[in-house]
């Protein structure tokens, strides 16, 4: 008894606490801050989609009419006189007439297609020159090329779709109004009239912009004739490259680094290194691959190859350190289980921990890839925003003709002064975000489809 | 019982992990055709010192393992053995079920596929039953040996692992606490499995359950704190403990 009493101190009285129906002052605290930090919560998630909307719907409503092009539907005659004067069907002969021996022709066949259709030009206070105004700079170059291409096509008429002016296609996409065709020395408010005019007869037409995503980019006063044909090709060579350099290097690395390289201060360093890098801003990879690869290798400016190579050591540390995630969530009982059963090192890595890592490199990968496909810094640092209108030829030789890529084709247009440029540009917009999307859906699948329960 | 063959004969084993001094002198004769049990309280490296006998623990950059192992008379942790080569002679089953992500077939296949031990597609279906039938679960898994092995219960997924370690034709069959995750009914169905192996194999089993290596084991040696404390036929160490430790083990007042 006294032991008892001794040991152990005396316990209080145990006082009645309350009925659970009222709430207690802290109880009632604890409610409500986790009623404040959930309505934090849905406010941060309502400004992240209200932001993402706002974005989404600014560039479409900017990019969209960029898909949308007005065309010029004209019976053109090929007049042998002037195209072919010596009369041999001669290509080098047929060639050596330039775009301005082109202009005439167009211009007779506005004149042609007006009279055909009851528009009278002098109507509206246009000369002959004004009414042909409407149709591209680019249209005379577009008839040199088919007549170069198809040269038995001459002395006959052929039915062929000009692209309308900028200003007209922008007249029919809201850009340009009345009002703001007084201010405008490229186009007259009686252009516009004309225009109606000729939209009414059915010779001018509203239709898909095919020339968009075909089209190599196009000069400064001709945006109606840019596309982002060479960027898409471009950025197809260097996606090509990263994928063929930085998937089997940054696997096989982060292989060694985590199934066989020993654990010592060497090793350390070099996963600091790749953390780091991981975190390098982009254009650094760009003065590193403008004085590397160009100016010590001699690779050729604005190629795939040296982008390709530059966005390679660039997405390595994310690939690596995605790989390497990956490699480390693979249960050690499964390794255990191989070597327990005579597979060697290899044997186990290969035949086991690998396949169960897939999905986790494959998805590292794509969003490597993705990330690289947007980069537009280091590309500009190596020559990627010249002004190339040449295709470039098919791989292997395609990897080192000039080209261009889809983020800095967006970057080079927003620097252009035409309106019509800054349309253009948020149309690549959407066409690299459907890449990008396309992306991460094929992520998406292919996680689902190598994923595998353990 | 005494005229048995010895198949491992370990002498003056020492195994550290960094500075940990995990097992301290241990020597112990391991008969062939026999279950040997190693018991003790957690931690006492009764684990460490069965992965020492198929060199498991060359996978721990840590560990440093001394002393001799000798396997048949020749030393396995000597410089011309391969890793490699030993496992598939001494077989092993982990304290968790883990079969491979892979069919019933695809599991207890890979084994023999990576040693070469069948010739033929014929061959090797003949040795997956029998090892499945060996692993006493072919009647269970016969019609489905193309679905997961994930997908067994706990029990069976473990007897799959013995099936899956016997296929590559082991001499010395290691098992780690192979029925710790098992409810009772399953770990019956072990235990009389490993009782059948004994005929072909020498059986080592760890095991934290005393009723366990009392059913099971012809020898049983206690481990205790890194030493060898007792080891002997499994009647008399737990009849007539010598050391008054492993009487207070076995009598549960240590643990």
């Amino acid at each position: 008894m006294t032991d008892a009493t001794a040991n152990s101190p005396a316990l209080p009285d145990r006082k009645h606490s309350g009925s659970l129906m009222e709430h207690t002052a802290r109880t009632r605290r604890r409610n409500n801050a986790e009623k404040r930090f959930r309505a934090y919560g849905l406010a941060a998630i309502g400004i992240g989609l209200a932001a993402l909307i706002v974005l989404l719907v600014s560039i479409l409503s900017q990019g969209l009419p960029a898909f949308s092009q007005t065309f010029v539907t004209m019976k053109v005659y090929l007049d042998p006189a002037k195209l072919d004067k010596s009369g041999t069907r001669d290509i080098e002969q047929i060639k050596k007439v330039s775009t301005f021996g082109y202009a005439p022709l167009i211009r007779a066949a506005m004149q042609e297609t007006m009279t055909a259709n009851g528009i009278d030009p002098e109507k509206f206070g246009l000369s002959e020159k004004a009414a042909e105004e409407m149709i591209s700079k680019e249209g005379a170059a577009q008839l040199r090329n088919f007549v170069i291409a198809h040269p038995d096509q001459i002395g006959q008429t052929v039915e062929f779709k000009f692209l309308a002016d900028s200003r007209i296609d922008g007249y029919f996409k809201g850009r340009v109004s009345m009002a703001s065709a007084k201010l405008d020395s490229n186009v007259s408010p009686a252009q516009l009239q004309l225009a109606d005019a000729l939209k009414k007869a059915g010779v001018l037409k509203v239709g898909f912009n095919w020339g968009f995503i075909t089209n190599p980019d196009a000069s400064e006063n001709r945006p109606e004739a840019a596309g982002i044909g060479v960027a898409i090709i471009g950025s197809l060579y260097m996606m090509i490259i990263v994928l063929c350099l930085a998937l089997p290097i940054g696997v096989a690395a982060s292989i060694y680094l985590e199934e066989f390289a020993p654990q010592n201060w060497f090793t350390d360093l070099i996963e600091v290194n790749i953390s780091n890098l991981a975190a390098v801003p982009s254009i650094v990879f760009g003065i590193l691959g403008l004085a590397i690869f160009i100016n010590w290798a001699g690779l050729p400016q604005s190629a795939p190859i040296v982008g390709g190579l530059v966005l390679t050591l660039m997405t390595l540390p994310t690939i690596i350190i995605s790989t390497r995630a990956s490699l480390k969530s693979v249960p050690p009982s499964i390794r255990d289980a191989a070597l327990g059963v005579g597979a060697s090192k290899m044997q186990s890595v290969f035949h086991h921990v690998l396949p169960l890592a897939m999905p986790g490199i494959l998805t590292g990968t794509i969003i490597g890839l993705a990330q690289a496909l947007g980069e537009t810094a280091p590309l500009m640092l190596i020559g990627m925003v010249a002004f190339v209108r040449e295709f470039p030829a098919a791989p292997p030789e395609g990897f080192f003709d000039p080209a261009s890529a889809l983020p800095v084709q967006v970057y080079n247009w927003t620097q252009r002064a035409d309106p019509a440029f800054t349309e253009r540009a948020s149309g690549a917009i959407i066409v690299l975000l459907i890449f990008l999307l396309s992306m991460n859906f094929l992520a998406i699948i292919l996680r689902r489809r190598f994923e595998r329960r353990w | 019982m005494d005229t048995k063959e010895i198949k491992f004969e370990c002498r003056d084993c020492q195994v550290y992990y960094g500075d940990k001094h995990a097992i301290k002198d241990v020597s112990v004769d391991i008969e062939d055709k026999t279950v040997t049990a190693f018991i003790g309280p957690s931690g006492c490296g009764k684990s460490t010192f069965l992965r020492c006998l198929n060199r498991m623990n060359d996978t721990i950059d840590a560990a440093r393992v001394m002393g001799g192992f000798l396997l048949d008379g020749e030393d396995i942790y000597d410089r011309r053995v391969d890793p490699v080569q030993l496992r598939a002679k001494v077989g092993m089953v982990f304290q968790r079920p883990n079969p491979f992500p892979k069919s019933i077939y695809d599991n207890v296949a890979y084994g023999p596929k990576i040693h070469g031990l069948a010739k033929n597609k014929a061959e090797l279906d003949e040795i997956v039953e029998r090892s499945l039938r060996r692993g006493a679960i072919w009647d269970e898994v016969k019609d489905r040996l193309d679905s997961p092995g994930t997908g067994l219960s706990g029990g069976q997924q473990q007897r799959l692992c013995i099936a899956r370690a016997v296929a590559t034709e082991p001499e010395v069959l290691l098992m780690d606490e192979p029925c710790s995750a098992l409810d009772p009914i399953a770990t019956a169905q072990v235990e009389e499995l490993i009782d059948e192996l004994r005929a072909n194999y020498s059986v080592v089993i760890v095991t934290h359950s005393m009723q366990q290596a009392a059913r099971v084991s012809q020898k049983t040696a206690f481990f205790h704190l890194g030493n060898l404390v007792e080891f002997g036929e499994t009647g008399e160490i737990f009849t007539n403990p010598k050391d008054p430790r492993t009487e207070s083990y076995i009598t549960g007042r240590i643990g």
